[in-house]
């Protein structure tokens, strides 16, 4: 950390520079826009889990006077290959309908109603096939094969088709490993797929003239993405489509990649007018993605001691009907917490008919550190040990080789369970009937290409122009980071999320990358402009560049020259900066290579109710390193809604499909995500193990605490009841199950 | 298929609007009248992104035809701020960091609006209960039912 | 020589081995110098990896420096939510 003086900005807790937008409704998001003579589009969807489309009808929706053009896939591009072929083919499908809910064509009219009374006309003819929902029966012998030839060669011969890649790793040997324990415990848990429900839906406004030249409006977490993504789809260049990110109303991984928008653009390009398309909610459901569901084996090895002497995982994660389920994240994660000398992982990510899955917080962590942890719990109650001490006598630390290979650089697992350990929750007594469980979690973070631009006002004001939309109060950090290393107000500095011809390349705003990766290039372009801002002093003063230091927010002569000048406020130098050399900005363009990867442990009460079955959560509290907290509010807002997401995930929250292959519940009655009545205060501890690889320290912190949640509350409810759900969500049925079974067995 | 011609108060402010009947309240908010800060999360009543008062009483505009908003008075988030100055329930809002994305906020805000305008005194209990028809999926709630009971208390110890 | 290690995954694209030596200074030449020897791993290459370099993973930057002795490990690609 190169703050050796501390900080004066980051670290406080100033109002959003957004807040005002935000609390009156003039913030702007995706379905808030307009555009003059603005069609409104509809997509027609598949009701079939699996078929082949035989036949489009359009006529009688194309002979509605309101309707401005049709698309079918004849519409978008050919030949694309790879990753980007299994977008289009989830955008608008090719030759079969693959899921639920899988697009087949959309139209376009002059009002909404007009557009959707069209998609009913359009008449589309299926042969239907026969379907698979389930990872277990996606990969048994016999199952309908999603897509012949579509698996890696990394799968091993004799697998199911469904099976598309294969991934093996650790060290040791765990056989030897088991051979040493005093008690092995092995177990068998599946969760389900869950959204990551975002209040917003997806929503766009996209214009493309028969010139090749397009404006696209969408609520996204990486415009960029967008831009590259639907220029390939509808097969025009990239730089010709200027994509702007609204206000996004949540994300968490789902929006990282593109569904309606190549539709809007390809209706656009037709009817040569804009055209506006907004999901509805069964829309969100049915076709963006969801998690994996899951089915894994989880095996370890414990000495009285509470030493562990082996770890193995088997991880089948069905990713719906593309290849790309993240099996080989859950299998990296799966036993990171832990130093083990004997550790093996295997994945397999499996197709089924479902829709495409996407990326959700931390994508795969929660389901392994849900069948690991719940493994352990069981260990340290069957040897009588203490939850906490056997995680700290097995915990990863700096030096320790991971269970996916690596040596850990600096990070602070150690740390989240001795303050764990010393929060009051975990020495609390307990009312009767109520159960505590602890769990760890951990993440890698990510770092991602990333451009920023910086630019001074005369006024001594500057405005910080990032590529990464922020989700969740970013600009305020970028602001303080800016603000800290020029030495002005935070209200001085301004963040706007810049569009895509305005600035370079941006990955998306995932991996919990925008804190550590967008801070430290606005870290670096503020550092740009101190660099020129002490030239243009030097030149006033008439001495060496390298004789002016950087101060307060002021130039300083420094060295033989200390106190010769009166010092020169930014304000002072930006006045006259056209005259005295130009415009003064500053940017920063690289690839940063540091997030420091990131561990959390959660503590959770939980009470079962016997006679419903239905589970409450009565205290819960995060402890997690965020590296270093820029805004800690929002740290705080990241670690609960985490914590939130993983209480959902844990108890109500599940992708029911029929024997007919369709998702049947689809709206938020039967999506139940947990409510303010449903949650009790969410505590939080900062900790904080600076990141050698940030400036400040920082860690990203987004992802990492919806990775404890589903094993802290299924210990909480083993610990509570006095049965193991190895099934998640653990629902009132499945809970009255466990009790009703733990009675007659 | 014709339109319904409709007059109403919107925010202290008389409306005029031609509507298709099939129309909700939401549409023509958002699309007839340029008011956007109601959201539709869901279109069935269920995550309260939609909320508005119409006579006093909190409704989800996305379940009231604009046809029935004839001869009523609707109040939405752009009507909160009192010109200039926010209510003490958006500045609260800003100042315990109770949202992240922000599309839960309007419809968050009418909701608490109308519950302190009810119950200037309400537990943690009774403001988790009242706002479990709004759903937010960022924050876990906590940072939102904190500036809601600094909100009342403060509103208690200035009337 | 960079002694490079694969995931056990990789082992039917390399004849079963899973550590491999190559003649590199940076992350770009380690991938290179992974698919001369094994043309097979262009395919999982392209497709996307990440190069761990002593406990730091490089998801990207090609030029990021390998040391002889530093310890190198090819990860699947990491993507986050």
């Amino acid at each position: 950390m190169d703050r050796p003086n501390g900080f004066k900005f980051v670290g406080t807790r100033p109002d959003r520079p957004d807040g005002m937008d935000k609390v009156t409704g003039r913030a702007k998001f995706g379905a808030d826009a307009t555009a003059p003579g603005m069609l409104h589009a509809a997509i027609v969807r598949s009701p079939h889990a699996h078929a082949k489309i035989l036949k489009i009808d359009s006529t009688k929706a194309e002979a509605m006077k309101e309707v401005k053009a049709v698309v079918t896939r004849a519409d978008f591009a050919e030949g694309l290959t790879g990753e980007n072929w299994n977008i289009l083919e989830n955008v608008m499908a090719g030759d079969k309908a693959l899921y639920d809910g899988h697009a087949v064509a959309a139209v376009a009219a002059t009002t909404p109603l007009a557009a959707r009374d069209a998609a009913k006309l359009i008449a589309v003819e299926y042969e239907v096939l026969p379907h698979v929902t389930d990872v277990d029966k996606a990969m048994a012998e016999g199952a309908p094969v999603i897509r012949e030839g579509a698996a890696d060669k990394s799968v091993p011969d004799g697998l199911h088709a469904n099976v598309v890649r294969y991934h093996e790793s650790g060290h040791g040997d765990v056989e030897a490993g088991f051979a040493e324990a005093d008690l092995v415990v092995e177990e068998s848990f599946k969760t389900e797929a869950t959204h990551q429900g975002y209040i917003e839906p997806h929503a766009c406004l996209g214009q493309l003239g028969s010139d090749g030249k397009g404006e696209l409006w969408c609520c996204t977490q990486g415009h960029f993405i967008v831009q590259k993504t639907c220029a390939a789809l509808i097969g025009i260049e990239a730089s010709q489509l200027r994509v702007t990110a609204s206000e996004i109303g949540g994300g968490f991984g789902g929006k990282t990649t593109v569904f309606i928008e190549p539709v809007a653009l390809a209706l656009s390009r037709k009817a040569n007018r804009p055209v506006k398309l907004v999901m509805s909610r069964s829309e969100v459901f049915r076709a963006t993605g969801p998690t994996s569901s899951t089915s894994m084996d989880v095996k370890i090895g414990m000495t009285r001691d509470g030493t562990i002497t082996a770890g193995e995982g088997v991880f089948r994660l069905q990713g719906g009907a593309f290849p790309g389920a993240p099996a080989d994240l859950t299998a990296m994660c799966a036993f990171a917490p832990y130093a083990l000398k004997n550790v093996k992982q295997t994945g397999y990510d499996v197709m089924s008919n479902r829709p495409k899955q996407a990326a959700y917080r931390a994508p795969g962590s929660p389901m392994a550190a849900f069948a690991v942890e719940s493994v352990i719990d069981e260990l340290c109650k069957k040897l009588d040990l203490d939850p906490v001490e056997v995680r700290l006598k097995n915990a990863s630390k700096e030096g320790t080789k991971s269970s996916f290979g690596p040596r850990f650089d600096r990070i602070g697992l150690v740390e989240t369970l001795e303050a764990a350990k010393a929060h009051p929750h975990y020495s609390a007594p307990l009312e009767p009937g109520q159960g505590r469980g602890l769990s760890c979690g951990f993440w890698f973070n990510h770092g991602g290409e990333t451009s920023v631009s910086l630019s001074l006002s005369e006024d001594g004001t500057v405005a910080l122009s990032v590529g990464t939309p922020d989700i969740g109060g970013s600009r305020a950090s970028m602001c303080l980071m800016v603000a800290e290393e020029l030495g002005i107000p935070y209200e001085n500095v301004r963040t706007t999320i810049a569009d895509t011809a305005t600035l370079g390349y941006n990955d998306v705003s995932h991996g919990s990358r925008v804190t550590y990766a967008s801070g430290l290039a606005a870290i670096k372009a503020a550092r740009d402009v101190v660099n020129k801002l002490c030239a243009r002093a030097a030149n006033k003063w008439g001495i060496d560049k390298e004789a002016v230091i950087w101060e307060d927010g002021c130039a300083k002569p420094a060295g033989p020259n200390a106190g010769d000048f009166e010092p020169l406020p930014l304000a002072r130098i930006a006045r006259t900066m056209g005259r005295t050399g130009g415009p003064i900005s500053g940017h920063f363009e690289a690839t940063p290579e540091g997030a420091g990867m990131s561990f959390a442990t959660h503590i959770v009460d939980a009470e079962v109710d016997g006679e419903t079955g239905q589970t409450k959560v009565t205290r819960y509290t995060v402890v997690q390193d965020a590296g270093k907290a820029i805004h800690p509010s929002y740290v705080e807002g990241q670690f609960q809604g985490g914590a939130a997401q993983g209480i959902g995930w844990a108890l109500n929250e599940e992708y029911i499909y029929g024997e007919d292959g369709r998702l049947q519940n689809a709206v938020f009655l039967d999506y139940r995500i947990p409510v303010a009545s449903d949650l009790p205060m969410i505590d939080t501890v900062i900790v904080e193990v600076p990141n050698p690889g940030h400036p400040y320290g920082v860690r990203g912190v987004g992802e990492t605490s919806i990775c404890p949640p589903l094993a802290a509350i299924a210990n909480a409810v083993s610990d509570a009841a006095g049965v193991r759900l190895t099934e998640l969500p653990m629902s009132p049925p499945r809970i009255l199950d466990a009790l009703e079974r733990q009675a007659h067995g | 298929m014709s339109m319904v011609h409709v007059t109403a108060t919107v925010n202290d402010d008389e409306v005029e609007f031609l509507c298709d009947p099939r129309e909700t309240l939401l549409d023509v908010l958002r699309d007839r009248l340029g008011l956007t800060g109601a959201k539709e999360g869901c279109g069935t009543g269920d995550c309260g992104a939609c909320s508005v008062t119409v006579d006093g009483r909190l409704v989800c505009s996305c379940l009231m035809l604009g046809a029935e908003a004839e001869g009523k008075s609707i109040a939405t988030v752009e009507g909160i701020a009192d010109g200039e100055n926010l209510h003490p329930l958006q500045e609260k809002f800003i100042e315990h960091a109770a949202l992240q994305c922000g599309i839960c906020t309007p419809g968050i805000l009418v909701a608490t609006k109308a519950l302190l305008e009810k119950n200037p005194d309400p537990t943690e209990t009774e403001v988790r209960y009242w706002l479990a028809g709004n759903l937010c999926r960022c924050t876990g709630y906590d940072k939102i039912i904190r500036a809601v009971m600094d909100t009342a208390s403060d509103l208690r110890k200035a009337s | 020589m960079v002694e490079v290690t694969l995931w056990s995954g990789l082992k039917s694209f390399t004849d079963g081995q899973t550590t491999v030596e190559v003649e590199a200074t940076n992350v770009g030449e380690v991938l290179r110098g992974l698919v001369e020897l094994y043309p097979e791993l262009e395919a999982p290459i392209e497709a996307g990896v990440s190069v761990a370099v002593d406990g730091r993973i490089i998801a990207s930057s090609l030029t990021e420096p390998v040391q002889p002795d530093s310890e190198v490990y090819l990860l699947q690609q990491l993507k986050g939510g």
